[in-house]
């Protein structure tokens, strides 16, 4: 008999960040009342964003983000959903799971709710497995395990980092398949959780995704976007191929799959168009450089991890585009005001206490 | 001359009705007369659609269908094309025979299976003849086959389990279809059977997408794309050439999990299909698997043959070994290999605990296998399966031969195996 996943009420805050309203906390009330959110508010600081009664939220907007954080402001995107990172930075808890304001709960296919959070939770406290690819999925869940010929020595598995969490309904993806396949919904529930190989890149997603912040928490950083910056909605793809090299030099897991929520919105694609015009070609670039990638030895947390990756951003591809050397500069200027406020040695790994 | 008479205040409420008919959804209320009267006046005004059609069948009035019986009005149907076409000349389907009576498994399979070629090899212990139903194209490779072919000194690397690789060998097909003789076909969520020929040909003929995962798994699959951040120049894909199936209800756990979970049984379909990363390795699973012939046949080898090997998938480890030098192989030519959907359903059979007391090696053994393959480079010359498997024989000879002499053995038969292979294409 499964043992109920714990709660973590007091281990894990949301991160929401936000530029209209919060309605959509109505609909998962019922799973996250009982926790702690971090409300990015981007865009105009003078707009009030009403948060539904009940909540116990503390909520910043580019005024707190300027204030906290000095000179180093700069880092944070403005006028982007990438400006949630933040909320990554100033958080003090253990795990953290975001979302976007246009998601919404999804049903399984026996019409029940999903619990998004409970699910990641489950994914973040149980071991990945990216040393050999188990045939059945996630060993560790309910009613299923290693599969014969798993060898008994890489089942203890290592520690799990990321959850990353998929959509149905409007899928996520980019402007020119979004202008080709407009009708297209994702309507297949996918009943899996899986660990992405070692030395397996992937498009991380940031609108459903939950992480082990002690762990994983500095490569986090969602890049520079929006206003002032040539590109757009590859924020949290850049987190994801940053976050991914170090989990592979690290020895840490990411997971992919379950849980579903309901993408109810989708952008407009001629807009997203534009943002992701210089994305689309910087990302043959950007992919082979990733997959290249190594850390040296020396690199045993994730902070001297991140920082080497920056060099290498800056001396690689700062050819590509000059946009990347201002990019390596913010990503230093990241793991410095991360260190500010989340003071304590960094043990390896990233344990902070 | 007289003036024709004003409609009546029912006329005018049934022309009303049929003005809004699309907003109606539900007529169940109207008295019998009156919902003739307006699927009358429907047909007239040219307005009888599918939708509306549908509603006036709903009402379930006797007087209505048989109206709509006598005009003989029917529903549009759209038919299901299928997506992709399979040419029976270019599959067979090779069973390895461990029972002599096939009835049960043929008719179970008959649906999926009656418009194909099968080879059915016979486990070369078994003494009593195989049974067969009618109605299906098949060859039948005995004993005697075998050592004919392969010789007295070969002969016994297609003994048990490994005796499917010798239809690999006769096949003269692009693609092969393996599955065991102890399994049924599955049901999908909605209930239906799975037809694991079109699945696995489907996945065989897609491209697969080793360099990047997509987090939406297969994109070639209908509903799916790649996406956001998805590189361009990677989504064209590689030859898919392995497509290995999954297990529902008796899944294929080793022997040490299914005697510590007596109860467990795999009762979760997942619907997806997905390509195994590129420098991933993983088990492969010989009871539900399909693959290209041309281009990886010489790849997929019996030659791991264990000291006590059995009659029970717990007690083998020869597809494992085979899975390991395929993907190995398909890395360095840059192939693919799909893993996921189709399903079969695998029936209960033997006993997890009694295949544990007699089979523990190969469970030690993949503790030495798995760092070897994961560490194994091959060069550049190698640009064929063929000089691969030839490449990856030495290495297994040098690398783990020392160590242990059962490996020794296998890197020899690895090299019979490419002789014989290369003699029967020869004769083609």
């Amino acid at each position: 008999m499964a043992s109920p996943t714990p709660v973590l009420k007091d281990e894990l805050d949301i991160v929401i960040p936000t530029i209209r309203n919060l309605d959509f906390l109505e609909m998962w009330r019922p799973f996250f009342q009982p926790y702690h959110l971090i409300i990015v508010q981007d865009g105009d600081p003078s707009k009030v964003i009403k948060v539904p009664k009940g909540f116990d939220y503390e909520l910043y907007n580019r005024n707190d983000i300027n204030r906290i954080l000095g000179p180093k402001a700069s880092c944070i995107s403005f006028k982007d959903s990438a400006c949630r990172c933040f909320g990554y930075m100033v958080s003090k808890k253990k795990y953290i799971f975001t979302i976007d304001d246009d998601c919404f709960v999804a049903k399984d296919p026996s019409g029940n709710d999903i619990n998004a959070l409970e699910q990641h939770i489950k994914n973040l406290l149980t071991p990945s497995t990216p040393f050999f690819f188990n045939t059945l999925y996630d060993p560790y869940r309910e009613g299923t395990d290693f599969v014969r010929g798993y060898p008994f020595s890489l089942r203890e598995g290592v520690p799990t980092a990321v959850s990353h969490g998929l959509w149905l309904n409007i899928p996520d993806y980019d402007a020119p398949t979004q202008l080709v396949k407009p009708r297209e919904r994702n309507t297949r529930f996918v009943d899996a959780v899986l660990t992405i190989p070692k030395g397996t890149l992937f498009p991380m997603c940031g609108m459903n995704l939950a992480f082990d912040r002690e762990l994983i928490g500095p490569a986090m950083y969602f890049g520079l976007m929006g206003d002032g910056q040539p590109i757009g909605r590859y924020d949290d793809m850049w987190a994801g191929w940053c976050m991914k090299v170090i989990c592979d030099h690290l020895g840490l897991g990411v997971k992919t799959g379950l849980p579903y929520i309901w993408h109810s919105k989708a952008s407009n694609p001629f807009v997203n168009l534009k943002k992701e015009y210089k994305g689309i070609y910087w990302q043959e670039e950007l992919i082979p450089f990733f997959q290249a990638a190594t850390l040296p030895k020396e690199c045993t947390t994730v902070q001297s991890c991140y920082k080497e990756l920056s060099k290498q951003v800056k001396a690689k591809l700062g050819k590509v585009d000059e946009y990347f050397i201002k990019l390596s500069d913010a990503m230093l200027t990241w793991i410095e005001a991360w260190d500010e406020l989340n003071p304590s040695a960094p043990l390896p790994n990233g344990n902070a206490k | 001359m007289s003036t024709p008479c004003p409609p009546s205040l029912l006329s005018l409420a049934i022309d009303a009705a049929l003005f809004n008919l699309h907003n109606i959804s539900d007529l169940s209320f109207l008295p019998e007369h009156l919902l003739i009267d307006l699927f009358l006046r429907t047909l007239r005004a040219g307005k009888l659609t599918d939708r509306i059609l549908r509603i006036f069948v709903a009402t379930g009035k006797e007087e209505i269908l048989s109206v709509i019986q006598a005009l003989n009005i029917q529903f549009v149907l759209t038919p299901v094309l299928p997506t992709i076409t399979i040419d029976s000349n270019e599959v067979d389907i090779v069973i390895a025979a461990f029972h002599s009576d096939l009835t049960s498994f043929m008719e179970e399979w008959r649906p999926i299976f009656s418009r194909f070629h099968l080879i059915i090899v016979e486990d070369p212990d078994l003494k009593e003849e195989l049974k067969i139903p009618k109605g299906f194209d098949f060859d039948v490779y005995t004993k005697s086959d075998i050592d004919k072919l392969a010789g007295s000194s070969n002969a016994a690397m297609f003994s048990g389990y490994s005796c499917r690789y010798f239809g690999y060998l006769v096949s003269k097909r692009k693609y092969i279809i393996s599955i065991d003789d102890d399994c049924s076909p599955a049901k999908d969520n909605n209930g239906d059977l799975v037809d694991i020929v079109t699945q696995h040909i489907t996945n065989l003929r897609t491209p697969a997408t080793p360099f990047f995962f997509n987090t939406l798994y297969d994109p070639y699959r209908k509903g799916a794309d790649f996406v956001r951040g998805y590189p361009f120049g990677l989504r064209s894909g590689v030859t898919c050439v392995l497509s290995c199936g999954l297990w529902l209800n008796l899944a294929d756990y080793d022997a040490p999990t299914q005697s510590l979970k007596p109860e467990l049984r795999n009762s979760r379909y997942v619907d997806a299909v997905l390509t195994v990363p590129k420098n991933t390795l993983m088990p492969m699973s010989g009871i539900n698997l399909a693959f290209d012939r041309e281009m990886v046949g010489p790849a997929l080898l019996p030659a791991l043959k264990l000291a006590k090997e059995g009659k029970f998938r717990w007690e083998t480890i020869e597809d494992i070994w085979c899975g390991l030098v395929v993907k190995a192989v398909c890395d360095h030519l840059d192939l693919g290999v799909k893993t996921g959907l189709p399903y079969v359903s695998r029936n209960e059979r033997g006993s997890a605990i009694d295949s544990l007391k007699k089979e523990w090696e190969g469970v030690k053994l993949m503790e030495e296998l798995v760092p070897f393959f994961q560490s194994l480079k091959l060069s550049p010359e190698a640009v064929t399966a063929e000089s691969c498997v030839t490449e990856i024989a030495a290495a297994v000879k040098k690398g783990l031969g020392r160590s242990h002499t059962e490996l020794a053995n296998v890197a020899d038969s690895m090299v019979a195996w490419l002789k014989i292979w290369k003699e029967v294409r020869s004769r083609v």
